[in-house]
């Protein structure tokens, strides 16, 4: 094994690691406030989550650019007052591809929640119990198996990502690299070995995780959950 | 006296199967009472627990629990459920699927105390299930797991939905005394919504009919179930399920609240008010009933 490809492989997973980590984070209070909140424009916010299911890659790519620019607002101050760029490197495309896969997250966790009756949210504050205290006691623990369906879908489609990551990101090895990109480039360059290693792995890995899916949701029908 | 009267003074406008219902509910009982909410479908029962509870917020109106006020729209009074000291056990039962029998008697408590669930486990004969999952349990075990955790909450105010609807009628009967059991452990006083007027003879001290939103009738069972000048030896309840005509005569079919059918005759001029589905009463004064013990205990 050369460095090179260990390196992309590397750089691969610790995207798809801490987008996962930081989306669960983030996509618990979301999914929260998409299932219970009243508020009445909540219909456009959950498009706005869902937009980078059904927008090309190379959309969100741009806007991403177009935000990370040093001659845009937020690219500026960030350039101005911590002397960051974003554009090109590991952290800019870990920001958009927090929110390119943030629908794969929040739909799961949303339909986990849905699903729950909602006697169990009631009883626990008529028990005298914070919505806190009712979250992380009642509601995480029964929405177990969308929990781990929606980490293993948004590691699987973190991997999965081209687009996003050839624009953000473009092709730096060891720093923006990862392997589906890689196998483009590998191809390109008709070095068809190389590109056949990354595609079996990455093969290998999507299928686990979608069993894995599919045995954690076998009492329901998948589909339903996803 | 205020401190010992619940008094109740609440309008809301409901989405029911019927269309819209305006309901408006104006009454009082005494704390310490098992006041029974009875009345058809859609009558506006279970929104009234729920504003009760907290869940549902009235239009407008008072919700008064001795001297404290729960809601007052006047004053902008609402407290949160969380606040209302109060225990509401769900039709569903609402367990915890993630906690066991014991973990959700636990999660109820305001503070941990052992000995109380072990109490409550063996008052409510739980002991050996314990540790195993709602999921594992019959449905009488789940309705006295709920009824532990509602009364380990220690409420003020324990708000029962249709307790015994999803049992079998031989169940219903043995689980009536659990119901009183709750009520008396908890010394809290007792809102039930029931249908079934067998329910409600056994358990409640105070029953408040209901219908289209607002409270028709209300007093003792005895009072309100039938009229004062019936002084029959015999009264049993039951709905009508057929009326059929023999003759000069009619025949009416009456099912009981524990399924016997009987049968009654009756002239035409009896029957123009009685319709199918009508809950009725049946009694006779001519005959001295003889009483006989069927099961032992």
């Amino acid at each position: 094994m050369d460095t090179s490809f260990l390196q992309t492989l590397w750089v691969t997973l610790k995207l798809a690691v801490a987008t996962t980590a930081i989306l669960i984070v983030i996509g618990l209070p979301v999914a929260y406030w998409l299932t219970y909140s009243r508020f009445r424009i909540k219909p456009l916010i959950e498009a706005l989550v869902s937009m980078p299911m059904v927008l090309p890659p190379s959309v969100i790519g741009y806007y991403m650019l177009v935000i990370y620019s040093p001659r845009n607002w937020f690219g500026g101050w960030l350039a101005e007052t911590f002397d960051v760029r974003l554009a090109f490197t590991f952290e800019g495309v870990l920001i958009a591809s927090v929110i390119f896969s943030l629908p794969f997250m929040v739909q799961p966790l949303h339909n986990g929640l849905r699903l729950l009756p909602d006697s169990f949210r009631e009883a626990s504050i008529t028990l005298g119990k914070s919505k806190t205290v009712t979250f992380f006691r009642v509601l995480i623990p029964n929405i177990k198996t969308s929990i781990i369906t929606a980490v293993a879908l948004t590691f699987a489609h973190t991997i999965g990502e081209f687009g996003v990551v050839l624009m953000v990101g473009g092709n730096m090895p060891g720093i923006t690299r990862v392997a589906s990109i890689a196998i483009y480039d590998e191809v390109q360059a008709l070095n068809f070995a190389a590109a056949n290693r990354y595609a079996l792995i990455l093969f290998i890995m999507s299928f686990i995780l979608l069993a894995t899916i599919y045995s954690v949701n076998k009492k329901q029908e998948a589909w339903k959950v996803i | 006296m205020e401190g010992n009267i619940i008094r109740i003074d609440v309008e809301k406008l409901m989405l029911t199967v019927n269309g819209k219902v305006n309901l408006a509910f104006n009454t009082q009982f005494n704390t310490g009472d098992l006041v029974a909410l009875f009345g058809p479908s859609g009558a506006g029962k279970t929104t009234l627990l729920r504003i009760l509870a907290g869940l549902v917020n009235p239009d407008r109106g008072v919700i008064k629990m001795g001297n404290t006020i729960w809601f007052d729209s006047d004053k902008k009074i609402n407290i949160a459920p969380q606040s209302r000291n109060i225990s509401l056990m769900f039709q569903d039962y609402a367990l915890f699927p993630n906690m066991t029998v014991e973990g959700n008697i636990e999660y109820a408590q305001p503070e941990k105390d052992n000995t109380a669930v072990e109490e409550l486990l063996s008052v409510f004969g739980l002991s050996e299930f314990r540790k195993r999952k709602p999921n594992a349990l019959s449905g009488g075990q789940r309705q006295r797991v709920a009824l532990a955790r509602a009364i380990a909450r220690k409420p003020q105010l324990l708000l029962l939905d249709e307790p015994l609807s999803a049992l079998d009628i031989d169940m219903r009967v043995q689980l009536q005394n659990e119901i009183l059991k709750a009520h008396q452990l908890s010394g809290a006083t007792t809102i039930m919504v029931s249908h079934d007027l067998n329910e409600v003879f056994r358990l409640a001290t105070q029953v408040i009919c209901i219908e289209y939103g607002s409270v028709n009738r209300k007093g003792k069972p005895e009072e309100v179930f039938s009229d004062n000048n019936i002084s029959g030896k015999v009264q049993i309840t039951g709905q009508i399920v057929r009326i059929s005509k023999q003759d000069t005569v009619n025949i009416v079919t009456v099912i009981t609240g524990n399924n016997k059918i009987i049968k009654v005759i009756a002239f035409d001029n009896d029957i123009e008010n009685l319709n199918i589905g009508d809950t009725v009463l049946v009694f006779s004064k001519a005959f001295n009933p003889i009483i006989t013990r069927l099961k032992p205990g």
